[in-house]
């Protein structure tokens, strides 16, 4: 079946079995393999995508079916001058150790800031958020650090003073 | 495991997918939010030779209220209920209840019909379409039909639907006004589905309950309305040992399954402190003594 995939801004046209996920057309097909498969059940979350500004699971979308939609990956978040906020904030507050979750809460945290560029003020929602996913090595304060800090830095609210807890965190 | 090899259509109207599922309608499976069926096909639980993609088809994305009821259309995902924002006690149930679906990014495309479709004993939507006595619109070969809740569900992944038969949307009836909500729900961890979950709606009017309703999630191989329950409290003041009482009541009209991680007394102990705190939540919100 043919399907025309649009993946960071370029279009693709493929010709794809229907029972293809968006996330194996994305690393097979297209060379993507920035999205990674950790469960393929929609549980895990490291195969999180943007579809049309939303964060999905990509392994629970068929190719067939987006069709047509804007779709973002972790290869398109970095512009021309430099890594985005996000990936500089997950690399300065040691938000990644073995790195294989780090494109889907990438993914996660674009669509939900774009979403609630508040998102760090609600600490409750901003976990509610983060447990989407699933990272077995960061224990997630670093994240959780990480995800205020681009916060604030897509605010431009210049440096992110971003509280610890007593004692500070294990990294 | 990759999912087996299926065709897929995905047909640009109501008429158009019925006239396919008249055709092949064994044979197929109707996708809406996908985020069940997807993994239903990697563990070869569903083989489906056609896969009916419903998502092009306009018209079922809406929520709709009129003097009688809320309409849900068959496309409306979990977050659009997580949001909604419609005049009536129905949308704070719904608001207080979507978290407690899976999580963001699956109740972006998931669906509240598709939860009632799939009918997982656990789902916290198929409890609350018991509860509110919601009846579920079909559409086939034979014409559209509704299906009230109490008979709609037959069992575990088991309706009263017809594989020819596509859900268009979900009719709820609305509670009296005035009426509160509350839930409750315990589950192994952040993202596991229900252990067991419980739900009122009710309203006090003049000291005493006059409208309740009392829905069970995981508490048997269907979701279930705890009508004696319900019988226990309507017409009372809703005095604490009265709302105990009925929550041991709710516990003993449930029929949980053993299993290794809740045996059948285990989780009783669980629904019947669920409906407590959620009738007690609900008659402090109502403002009640
Ligand atoms: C990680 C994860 C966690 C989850 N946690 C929960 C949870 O806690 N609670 C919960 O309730 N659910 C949970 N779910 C399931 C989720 O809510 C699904 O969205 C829901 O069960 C099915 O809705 P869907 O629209 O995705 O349906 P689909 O997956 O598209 O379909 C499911 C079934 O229903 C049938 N169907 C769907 N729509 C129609 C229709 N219009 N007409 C006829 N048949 C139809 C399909 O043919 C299929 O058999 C979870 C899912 C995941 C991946
Ligand atoms: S690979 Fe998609 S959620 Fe795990
Ligand atoms: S950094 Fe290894 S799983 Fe998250």
């Amino acid at each position: 079946m043919n399907v025309q995939l649009t993946v960071n801004g370029g279009t693709h046209r493929l010709d794809v079995e229907p029972r293809t996920s968006l996330a194996d057309a994305l690393r097979d097909r297209l060379g993507l393999t920035g999205t990674t498969l950790g469960c393929e059940h929609g549980v895990c979350g490291s195969c999180t995508v943007l579809v049309d500004g939303t964060a999905v699971r990509s392994c629970l979308v068929l190719a067939v079916q987006a069709g047509g939609a804007d779709i973002r990956t972790v290869e398109g978040l970095a512009g021309e001058d430099g890594p985005h906020p996000l990936q500089e904030a997950f690399a300065a507050e040691h938000a990644l150790q073995c790195g294989f979750c780090t494109p889907g809460f990438l993914m996660l945290l674009a669509g939900a800031l774009a979403e609630e560029p508040d998102l760090d003020h609600d600490e409750r929602r901003l976990n509610e958020i983060l447990a989407s996913n699933l990272c077995r090595c960061t224990g997630y304060a670093g994240i959780r650090r990480a995800a205020a800090r681009a916060a604030a830095a897509l605010r431009g609210d210049g440096a992110a003073a971003v509280h610890e807890p007593e004692g500070g965190s294990a990294s | 495991m990759k999912p087996p090899q299926f065709d897929y259509v995905a047909p640009a109207s109501v008429p158009e997918a019925v006239a396919v599922l008249a055709e092949r309608g064994p044979h197929s499976r109707v996708l809406a939010g996908g985020q069940s069926l997807l993994i239903e096909l990697r563990y070869r639980t569903a083989r489906p030779a056609l896969v009916v993609d419903v998502n092009r088809i306009p018209g079922l994305s809406d929520i709709t209220v009129d003097d009688g009821s809320v309409h849900v259309g068959a496309l409306v995902r979990h977050a659009q209920l997580e949001r909604a924002r419609f005049d009536d006690p129905l949308a704070g149930l719904f608001r207080q209840v979507a978290p407690y679906v899976a999580h963001p990014p699956v109740r972006a495309r998931g669906t509240f019909a598709g939860s009632l479709a799939w009918a997982h004993p656990a789902s916290e939507w198929c409890a609350l379409a018991m509860a509110l006595d919601a009846g579920i619109e079909l559409d086939g070969p034979s014409g559209p039909r509704r299906v009230p809740a109490a008979s709609w569900f037959r069992g575990p992944f088991a309706t009263a639907c017809l594989p020819e038969e596509l859900v268009t949307g979900v009719r709820l009836p609305r509670p009296p006004a005035g009426a509160v909500a509350a839930f409750a729900e315990h589950r192994r961890t952040h993202g596991s589905f229900a252990l067991a979950a419980a739900l009122v709606m009710l309203r006090v009017s003049e000291g005493r309950v006059d409208w309740v309703r009392v829905g069970l999630a995981n508490a048997a191989d269907v979701p279930l309305r705890a009508v004696e329950a319900e019988r226990l409290i309507t017409g009372e003041p809703p005095q604490p040992d009265l709302l105990a009482q009925a929550a041991a009541r709710a516990a003993a009209e449930a029929d949980p399954p053993d299993e290794p991680h809740a045996p059948a007394a285990y989780r009783r102990h669980a629904l019947a402190t669920l409906v407590r705190r959620c009738l007690t939540r609900a008659v402090e919100t109502a403002g009640a003594p």
